[in-house]
């Protein structure tokens, strides 16, 4: 290889690669500022979808869009492809390849051989680089490792290709034009004001008002189903919430992190401010694992363990609640 | 959170020497990354997770012996797979899938049907077929 790829570790495999897909381009921009400028926060409750037998919580949007918004914003131009024949989608992989092009890939979970058995389930939205080929192997960049890895063609395939919600379809990504002048600014503050707009959404499963659904739904849940699934439902929120690829906190702390980086690029002191609150939301979510966690340890048979944990959910809501409508507001300010 | 808060449990993440990337704040409140390899409450909830499973796979069992469960329905639940996404897998109706389940329906089924089956699921036909539910 005539240009040495550099491994970059991320909270998040989907800004990861995004950003070290573009770091390796010679853009530089972290993983935050991909996050925020891809409006990543985001919360969805979906009662009626059931993933690993419990109903489904997301604080992410859907997989694929946090990276299209930031290169959409940013104006990138990247290719995309999903695919039906998989020889195809392995020799486009190694034509990169040949051209010395990482490529980005969407792949499921379930079958990565170096992921601890414990993360290994059929979750398909995980993202990751391939960027080398030896011999025998596939060079991986998984940005949620500390290290680059190895796949064989075969593990390759199989997770280009895992079945289920989501499916990846053999996705493949890669950036063919970077503009010299990229806009900084301006993409940032479209990314705030579609968290905003997200979280503030006037859909009763989405943003704040999702979160006061799913507190309510906490309150009926052992009522209708027993301690031992309603443990179970609350067992899966903490694994939506904090697993690996959330940065904790369900992503509050890179936003955080993110709004913190944006305050000097658009000379706004306030957004350390709003930066610092957010941390405070954050941990907040944090107590809430904390708590859910005692739940489903002890197995507590009281009803108010259960409103305890709405209760918090529902504070949270509103916490958020304030904080996006200061946060629409005061971006609306800026020139 | 705090730099110094990060958690450093022991979980499966350090048996493995994987360490995850954390964003907190260090005294000024500036942002850095840190590394943390586990937090306790998320290793329970993983392990309850995957003690869901093996009571799951017990009772697959169990209804084996009876009679009243095929052999797919372990093999599915050791997989930690769920009907929607063995019927991606096997590029056919939930409902096919699930008609398999019952063990009149399974002695049935074609070997082609079979071995589609053993390929998802990374086992023998054999060992599918044979499958009588004491191990």
């Amino acid at each position: 290889m005539t240009q040495e790829f550099v491994h970059y570790q991320s909270a998040h495999c989907e800004n990861g690669v995004t950003s070290s897909l573009l770091r390796n381009q010679g853009l530089d921009i972290s993983e935050p500022m991909i996050f925020g400028i891809g409006s990543g926060l985001y919360f969805v409750f979906l009662p009626f979808i059931k993933v690993n037998h419990a109903p489904a919580v997301s604080f992410r949007p859907l997989s694929g869009l946090i990276f299209k918004r930031a290169v959409k914003r940013l104006n990138i131009q990247m290719k995309r492809k999903k695919y039906r024949s998989k020889k195809q989608a392995m020799a486009d992989l190694d034509l990169n390849i040949k051209k010395n092009i990482p490529s980005g890939l969407q792949v499921g979970v379930f079958h990565l051989s170096y992921f601890p058995d414990e993360y290994r389930f059929h979750f398909n939205a995980h993202n990751l680089i391939v960027y080398g080929k030896t011999e025998t192997h596939y060079l991986i960049s998984d940005p949620v490792m500390q290290y680059t890895t190895q796949l064989t063609p075969q593990e390759l395939e199989r997770v280009r290709f895992t079945k289920g919600t989501f499916a990846p379809r053999g996705q493949l990504y890669y950036p063919i034009h970077i503009p010299k002048e990229i806009d900084l600014k301006r993409a940032i503050v479209r990314g705030i004001k579609n968290t905003c707009r997200d979280m503030l959404a006037p859909v009763p499963i989405v943003g704040v008002n999702g979160m006061r659904f799913l507190s309510k739904k906490i309150r009926q849940w052992r009522k209708k189903n027993g301690n031992k699934k309603t443990n179970h439902y609350l067992d899966q929120i903490v694994r939506m919430q904090e697993e690996i690829g959330t940065g904790g906190g369900g992503f509050r702390f890179i936003y955080a992190a993110f709004l913190q980086e944006a305050s000097p690029i658009l000379n706004a002191p306030e957004l350390r401010e709003f930066s610092a609150e957010m941390t405070h939301i954050g941990d907040q979510w944090r107590d809430f694992a904390v708590n859910a966690s005692r739940v489903y340890k002890n197995r507590s048979q009281q009803d108010d363990v259960y409103n305890a944990l709405a209760d918090q959910l529902l504070d949270l809501s509103r916490k958020e609640e304030a904080f996006f409508k200061k946060l629409k507001k005061y971006i609306k300010t800026l020139p | 959170m705090k730099k110094d808060a990060v958690p450093q449990d022991e979980s499966s993440l350090s048996k493995k020497n994987i360490k995850e990337l954390c964003y907190a704040v260090d005294e000024a409140g500036n942002y850095t990354t840190v590394l943390s390899q586990g937090w306790k409450p998320k290793a329970l909830a993983m392990e309850l997770s995957l003690q869901d499973i093996q009571e799951r796979a017990e009772q697959a069992k169990e209804g084996i012996r009876n009679g009243t469960l095929s052999p797919i329905a372990y093999f599915m639940e050791i997989n930690k797979m769920d009907l929607n996404i063995l019927a991606g897998y096997m590029g056919m109706w939930r409902w096919r899938v699930k008609r398999h389940l019952k063990p009149r329906v399974f002695r049935k089924l074609s070997t082609r049907i079979l071995t589609k089956y053993a390929e998802v699921f990374q086992i023998s036909v054999t060992t599918l077929k044979n499958y009588t539910g004491e191990s």
